[in-house]
């Protein structure tokens, strides 16, 4: 389990993170709906160490990672999957190069490598891919690689940085398939979007941020019928009083 | 604990700029330990770092020795005998314009290429990638590309003495009332066997230096293109800046 405690965050005079708590229960898929530059993507990368937060803690089954060793911390990192917004695929490697990477980090040998990338390219529907370099692909194959990287490591968890963001409605929906189909395997994924349909889809629980913390948590049906004028304005995409609910813009 | 050594995804340097350098440097030799990571990728790295950098290093050294033998006449004529030309550029080529100008025009190729991938990889979240797969950033980045320029640049160094030498000695042949033996025997009068060793030791600082500068410079790029413009102008400036340094601490140390 997953559970992000009292976390905060600032870049100079910006607080991008104030406060936030929130618990990620295993085997379901949470997604954090919230302004552009709300501090989704930062969140993300406090869980897996890739930015210490000023304040609060991470815990993952248990462990802080804002105490954990080197060592520690890899060994966490191969427990999740990380999906970049935009796949962040090693361009100078071939698609198998790339999910072949982390593999080998843990030591697998070539046959187990091999047969990986072929299971998980399968489960991406992207069978045949291997040799293809990043820029031969579509964005939506690019994000479909990502995700193939993430699951052929067999991680416990996944966390999503805006799986559909520029991807047409179709290619979203197949993203969100992919998401549904991959805690379905077991996995506990982590969804942050703004993408309020794909949020719908994919999410067992839903939890809104804004202005630095969790404004409402709760199921799909929970937060569909919410009474929250600020979740109602996010959910139902209607401008007007921008300035109540203004994010505090976080790097990327 | 600290993470500092992991966190410079959305963290600018806090540390002065020497503090940062200097952090950065160990946190990189420290990752020397993670053989495993880094030895695979330091051929590749020889190769391109080293290999792909002869032509314009041997470019420098022909145009370096024809410049110097001429001059060098010029200088003598009247006053020394003619037969200094081999000395002059023998010790010059080998000692100072060999290292250094060889050092400055890789300061610029290798420098500037080193910048320019990590921090196209930094802006692209390539870099988080490979954390987030439980690679060291230092081990696999950082460590081949320093390694590979401090092996190579000395191997570099060594034929743009060669062809320095060479071109001089073919100048003062041909364009200078000067003969072989004449010029070899300049050459001879005044070689020592720590002319050629000072120039290599001096350049395989140089491409550490100049390794070092370029992926410092491009891990910490900010977003854009804009950014790692302005980190890849910083490492090659730093990088010539670094080779300047080094030369006169060589010289005051070794000389």
């Amino acid at each position: 389990m997953i559970q992000l405690d009292g976390l905060t965050k600032s870049f100079g005079a910006q607080r991008v993170l104030d406060g936030l708590s929130l618990d990620v229960p295993d085997g379901r898929n949470t997604v954090v709906i919230g302004y552009s530059g709300s501090g989704k993507s930062v969140t993300l990368k406090c869980i897996v160490g890739l930015i210490e937060p000023d304040g609060g803690r991470v815990l993952v089954d248990g462990g802080v990672v804002g105490e954990m060793s080197r060592e520690e911390l890899a060994e966490l990192r191969g427990r999740i999957g990380y999906v970049f917004q935009f796949a962040a695929l090693f361009d100078s490697m071939t698609v198998a190069e790339n999910i072949a990477l982390g593999l080998a980090r843990r030591g697998h040998d070539r046959s187990t490598i091999a047969r990986r990338i072929e299971e998980s390219l399968a489960v991406v529907e992207l069978p045949g891919t291997e040799g293809r370099y990043p820029a031969e692909l579509s964005g939506g194959m690019r994000k479909r690689v990502g995700i193939a990287r993430a699951i052929a490591l067999k991680p416990r968890y996944i966390l999503y940085d805006e799986p559909t963001s520029g991807l047409d409605p179709v290619t979203s929906a197949v993203m969100d398939q992919l998401m549904v189909r991959t805690r379905d395997l077991g996995v506990t994924g982590l969804v942050v979007t703004h993408d309020m349909r794909s949020a719908f889809r994919v999410g067992d629980r839903i939890a809104m941020l804004h202005e630095g913390r969790i404004r409402q948590v709760g199921t799909r049906a929970e937060i569909q019928a919410s009474d929250d004028p600020v979740v109602r304005q996010f959910i139902e995409g209607r401008p007007g009083q921008m300035a109540a609910a203004a994010p505090r813009r976080a790097p990327g | 604990m600290t993470h500092d050594s992991r966190l410079t995804t959305y963290s600018p340097p806090r540390d002065g700029f020497i503090t940062h350098i200097g952090r950065r440097s160990l946190e990189t030799f420290r990752a020397v330990a993670d053989v495993p990571t880094w030895s695979p990728l330091l051929v590749g790295q020889m190769r391109r770092l080293g290999v792909d950098s002869v032509p314009i290093a041997l470019f420098i050294a022909v145009f370096t020795g024809i410049v110097l033998s001429l001059l060098s006449s010029y200088i003598f004529t009247g006053a020394v005998p003619l037969y200094f030309v081999g000395a002059l550029v023998g010790k010059t080529v080998m000692m100072e314009l060999g290292p250094v100008l060889t050092g400055m025009a890789l300061a610029g190729r290798v420098g500037a290429s080193i910048a320019a991938e990590l921090g196209t990889m930094k802006v692209t979240e390539q870099v988080d990638a490979l954390e987030t797969l439980a690679y060291d950033r230092n081990a696999y980045l950082v460590v081949p590309r320093v390694l590979a320029a401090t092996l190579m640049f000395p191997v570099v160094t060594a034929f743009a003495m060669a062809v320095g030498v060479t071109s001089g000695w073919i100048t003062a042949v041909n364009l200078l009332d000067l003969s072989t033996p004449e010029f070899f025997k300049g050459l001879r009068m005044f070689y020592q066997f720590k002319d050629i060793w000072f120039g290599l030791v001096k350049s395989a600082s140089f491409g550490a230096a100049v390794a070092l500068m370029g992926c410092l410079q491009g891990l910490d790029s900010k977003s854009g293109a804009q950014g790692v413009g302005q980190s890849t102008t910083r490492a090659v400036v730093l990088g010539c800046e670094a080779i300047l340094v080094l030369d006169a601490f060589w010289a005051l140390v070794l000389l």
